[in-house]
């Protein structure tokens, strides 16, 4: 078995505890809340923090709650497992309980949180290795080394997005709550991320995110995610795709549609509410209305030769993912 | 001599069998599900340094210097061994040797092991190896089998004269003539592209050197005696100074039938340290360690009269080796000696050529070396139905071998079951009513294989017998039985806990078996070419026959009767004409043990003479041929390009179905490791010499959502020399899920996919390949 790196645990039981300990130790230290993906990386070597701030003891950071404005308020600490399965959020934000319910195992979604989804570090076949491979092959831009294996002559790692949540909280307009020992701030899922593989996200080290709030949806909202990935489960996604259709008398009033799997951030497919807002959300109209949005999706998005799959043929299946998505958001099949 | 007795077919006693052909539990069931079992890893030991290996980072490299001084300066370290420390070659097979423990002079792909260090943890001995300074000077590396087979030096064995690892050309009747004389010939190119065997337990082992001088090693191998041998060869140790125990096995396909670097590492570090030490691989290393099934590419002639009659086939295959030897010269004799059943073929010519590459070794995984041509030859055989417009099952049927038949390169078949597999598949997936309605994107396709129940061919040329047993009985009633046979969870030692409480009239729980331990078991040659329950097998009935008429001769004296009369089961002893006379089996061991002293006997297994009389005429040769067909049902996503294979029906004649529940899970999980060769399962190295993704996240084996559904459908040819009629069911029902699939996928969507693995990007390719032409046709015909 690898073995893990040498490294101080502790287990702080209230979020002040969790701050202040973040607030001293800076880059030193690292949350550990499911573990799911932070000990494979602690095994590879891919980060070596001194301190993990263990939340286990932070259950107050785990639960689903409906707020009076009717949005959703989803502990940072709610397992996916629990996600994927709470009616609540299978009524509101059925696109979210779906990518959740495609991440891992069941085993591994019992585990893994949403705020570790959220934050999830990006991927790239040439850094989740071990360090003995990482090794042989020269090393990389995001850990350890000067190249890039992806782009030859590369400077900017593309290693890329690959949480299944997020392009499901892109489309629902979901916030991040974030707190640290200098206050508390709100900020879009859309804005959490930047492209830059190797720190792809705009949280400070100081901070905890506590919550994810997903606004009341419109009247007749429909969401759906697609994954491609190998097999039926374990495989983190070779792209992924989340679609919001808000339908009224059948008629499409909004969409909205966000992509991971592509680079180091996820992506948001613009202009395809004037392909669709106004049209039938059935029949042929549908059909073809679907089609335009899924060309326009695929010119779009360009999938680097980062994770497992062909590129070319990632690029192909943005098509094939945003039809499937958007006819079940529709419940067309 | 019992060696090459046959025991027969029939029950014991009476008509009927008492305990063969039931259902019943393995012997570690419930301790394994339990997790009372007790593998490699769970050992610990007083005292016990933990080691590790250091690997090469270069696909070829000489080695310029080694200094260990570093990391002996760190304390806990024990010990650091090097390629020196280790410099006596060794190999599986006696005529390749060409590994060593540690690299001496240089390093052949990466992951090489070239030093180990024995420390007081693992972490302390991974510090150890990040302080092992090597110096190393880069060398040109061959990754492509066909550029390596040119290359001149630096060789990657540089004792040979070239980078080929082997050759072998034979000829079975006149191909040439044979063909020139068909009125269709196919010629088409196949490619296999490297698979392995992914164990669920990673290989371990921990060595004890005594302070009596008796070096104990207790390792997660497939064949305890080889090990045995290695070791004593390696470490100039006499034999009879070595002990080698197999605990608990989590899976091995194959892959644990080398002796191992790490095995001999374990060794020396406790010589060298004088406490026991211990080695466990991480899933990276397994991946390093390798020995999966070997790349292909293979051009395949095969000609046929109108009528679909088989003339001759001729292949030309080129095997992508890796570094090293290991079975390689007989995964080149298998590519080409196993493809002459089930089908009478006219002619057959193979021309195969092994060729060492710097990546991982290749070697036997499930099906050893015929899997890949059977691919090919099953998939041309489909090919040619649909030239001629013959019925894929129909085509085999009127093809196939009869049962007592010879095959053209020799090899004697004593029962055969086809025809009732073909029947059996053809029946269940209702092929008659349902290929050729099912909707575009599903199909059914058919394919055949046979394989070997072990092989006359013992890894070293020896005439002492292939396997051996003893049976120890005595008045508590129990006997145990000890067989050097390698329980790898196949269930072998099940299988001779049945074998005698068949013979012995006892219930099962009276018979318990100790395995693969060279100290207390007599020799048998291991977990390898499918040969355990036919040769263990045989070799337990026959020490079971010698106990049993010394008990029998026992209670007829002592009730005064003829042995005739006694009759042994369910635990008591009855006078046949008398039946009211009776005594417990424990009682009568007790009558026994006074009449001829502490009750015990032996058995072993040879096979007779076989194969043909011509070099490498015993390679394939089996003492008998199991026989197998799948039906597969396949749905194509066309817009992803997706293969699924929805379900298999998988027939195998294994001779008599000992434990039926045992061979039907043996049938079921060589069909879903079949089929996942063929969609997901890629050991890929890349133009680095790097494995891309050696882990069991990257390389895709099914979970339980992508296994099809599988229909296991037994049937039992009874061979005349099997035990009971008993044949192999570990293998052979691999070998038809990857043509079966492929051929199903034709059906299903047009397209003929000759080139393993059909990923989605390579579907979708050929169905647009199929539409342009199909509309270029149109066109023309317009």
């Amino acid at each position: 078995m690898l073995r893990l790196p040498r490294f101080g645990v502790v287990t702080p039981s209230t979020v002040d505890e969790v701050l202040a300990l973040l607030s001293e130790h800076g880059k030193d230290a690292r949350l550990l809340a499911g573990g799911t993906d932070l000990v494979p990386n602690l095994k590879h070597r891919i980060e070596e923090p001194k301190l993990l701030v263990s939340l286990v003891r932070l259950s107050q950071l785990a639960g689903i709650r409906c707020l009076d404005d009717g949005s959703l308020e989803i502990g940072g600490m709610s397992k996916l497992f629990d996600i994927a399965t709470d009616e609540a959020v299978r009524r509101q934000a059925p696109a979210l309980a779906a990518a959740a319910a495609c991440v891992a195992s069941p085993q591994i979604r019992n585990m893994a949180t949403l705020g570790g989804n959220v934050l999830l570090d990006t991927r790239c076949r040439y850094i989740n290795q071990t360090h003995f491979w990482r090794k042989s092959l020269g090393f990389c831009l995001k850990k350890d080394g000067t190249l890039c294996h992806v782009v030859a002559g590369g400077k900017k790692c593309v290693a890329a997005a690959s949480s299944d949540t997020v392009p499901a909280l892109m489309t629902l307009g979901a916030k991040v709550k974030l707190v640290s020992t200098e206050g508390s701030r709100e900020l879009a899922v859309d804005a959490l991320y930047k492209n830059d593989g190797i720190k792809h996200v705009v949280v400070r080290p100081d901070e905890l995110l506590v919550s994810v709030i997903v606004p009341a949806q419109a009247k007749g909202h429909r969401g759906a995610y697609e994954k491609l990935r190998d097999r039926g489960a374990i495989d983190f996604p070779e792209l992924g795709l989340a679609v919001r259709l808000d339908v009224q008398d059948d008629c499409v009033t909004d969409v909205d549609i966000a992509v991971t799997a592509l680079q180091a951030r996820p992506k948001r497919v613009t202009r395809v509410a004037d392909l669709m807002v106004g049209k039938a959300a059935s029949g042929a109209a549908f059909k073809d209305a679907a089609e335009r949005v899924a060309e326009r999706a695929f010119t779009q998005c360009h999938p680097m030769p980062n994770v497992p799959g062909d590129s070319d043929y990632r690029q192909e299946m943005v098509r094939v993912l945003c039809r499937r998505a958007l006819f079940a958001a529709a419940g067309q099949n | 001599m019992g060696a090459r007795d046959k025991h027969g077919a029939h029950p014991p006693w009476d008509d009927e069998f008492k305990v063969v052909g039931k259902p019943a539990r393995k012997v570690d069931g419930l301790a394994k599900a339990t997790g009372e079992a007790v593998y490699t890893d769970d050992i610990v030991l007083p005292g016990m340094l933990h080691a590790k290996t250091l690997r090469s980072p270069h696909p070829h490299a000489r080695i310029k210097r080694i200094d260990t001084s570093r990391a002996l300066a760190i304390p806990g370290v024990h010990a650091v061994i090097t390629g020196t420390d280790l410099p006596i070659r060794y190999g599986v097979l006696p005529w390749t040797q060409d590994e060593n423990a540690l690299a001496v002079d240089k390093v052949r792909f990466i992951g090489d092991p070239v030093a180990a260090v024995a420390a007081v943890d693992e972490d302390t001995a991974e510090d150890a190896l990040l302080a092992i300074d090597v110096e190393y000077e880069i060398l040109e590396p061959h990754y492509d089998p066909v550029e390596s087979m040119q290359a001149k030096a630096p060789l990657i064995h540089e004792d040979r004269k070239s980078n080929v690892s082997k050759h072998v050309l034979l000829e079975f009747g006149e191909v040439d003539k044979a063909l020139e004389g068909a009125d269709v010939v196919l010629d088409e190119v196949y490619e296999f592209h490297g698979t392995t065997h992914a164990p669920m337990e990673p290989h371990c082992a921990v060595a004890r050197m005594g302070a009596d001088g008796v070096l104990t090693v207790w390792s997660s191998t497939q064949i305890t005696h080889y090990v045995h041998r290695t070791l004593a060869q390696v470490l100039e140790l006499p034999e009879q100074m070595v002990r080698v125990i197999q605990p608990c096995l989590g899976g091995g396909f194959g892959g644990k039938s080398d002796p191992f670097s790490f095995e001999l590492c374990v060794a020396k570090l406790s010589m060298v340290t004088g406490r026991p030490v211990k080695m466990l691989y991480t899933r990276e290393e397994v991946f390093y360690t390798h020995r999966g099934r070997h790349p292909m590419h293979m051009r395949f002639r095969t000609g046929a009269t109108r009528d679909g009659k088989l003339l001759g086939v001729d292949a030309k295959i080129i095997i992508d080796g890796g570094s090293y030897s290991s079975f390689g010269l007989v995964t080149t004799y298998y590519s080409g000696q196993l493809l002459a059943g089930p089908y009478e073929l006219g002619a057959l010519r193979f021309d195969s050529t092994r060729v060492f590459t710097n990546k991982p070794p290749c070697g036997p995984k499930r099906g050893h070396g015929a899997v890949q041509p059977r691919f090919a030859f099953e998939v041309q055989l489909d090919e040619l139905c649909v030239r001629l417009g013959i019925d894929p099952i129909e085509q085999r049927r009127r093809a196939a071998l009869s049962d007592q038949a010879e095959t053209l390169n020799g090899q004697r078949i004593t029962s055969n079951g086809f025809l009732q597999c073909l029947q059996a598949v053809e029946r269940a997936s209702g092929w008659t009513k349902r290929r050729g309605t099912l909707p575009y994107g599903r199909g059914l396709g058919v394919a055949g294989s046979s394989y070997i129940s072990g092989t006359n061919y013992p890894v070293y040329p020896n005439e002492m017998p292939q396997a051996g047993i003893m049976l120890k009985a005595d008045r508590s009633g129990l006997i145990t039985a000890f067989t050097g046979g390698n329980d790898i969870g196949q269930g072998s030692s099940t299988v001779v806990r049945m074998l005698v409480a068949e013979e012995l009239g006892l219930p099962l729980e009276h018979v318990r078996v100790v395995a693969a331990d060279t100290d207390l078991c007599p020799v048998d040659l291991g977990a390898y070419s499918s040969r355990v329950t036919f040769m263990v097998g045989n070799a337990t009935l026959d020490a079971c026959r010698k106990l049993r008429a010394q008990v029998v001769a026992a209670v007829a004296e002592a009730w005064e009767v003829e042995p005739e009369r006694v009759r042994m089961a369910f635990g008591s002893v009855t006078d046949k004409k008398d039946p009211a006379r009776q005594m417990s089996v424990k009682e009568a061991f007790r009558v026994a043990e006074v009449k001829f002293d502490t009750l015990g006997a032996t058995g072993s297994y040879n096979t007779p003479k076989l194969g043909g009389e011509y070099r490498g005429g015993t390679i394939g040769a089996s003492p008998a041929y199991s026989y197998t067909a799948h039906v597969a049902e396949v749905s194509v996503d066309v817009e992803t390009g997706r293969i699924h294979c929805d379900r298999i029906w998988v027939a195998h004649d294994c001779g008599r179905a000992i434990n039926p529940t045992l061979v039907a899970g043996q049938m079921d999980g060589s069909a879903y490791m079949g089929a996942a060769e063929v969609v997901m399962e890629h050991h890929q190295v890349d133009e680095r010499g790097l494995h891309l993704g050696p882990s069991l996240l990257d390389y895709r084996i099914p979970t339980s959502m992508d296994v099809p559904e599988l229909s296991s459908l037994i049937v039992e040819s009874v061979d005349p020399e099997g035990p009971y009629g008993a044949k192999e069911a570990g293998e052979g029902p691999l070998h038809p899920a990857l043509p079966a699939i492929a051929n199903a996928v034709y059906d299903a969507v047009g397209i003929r996919l000759r080139a393993l693995p059909f990923t989605p990007a390579k579907v979708l390719a050929a169905l647009r390949a199929l539409e342009a032409e199909q509309k270029t046709a149109q066109i023309g015909a317009e």
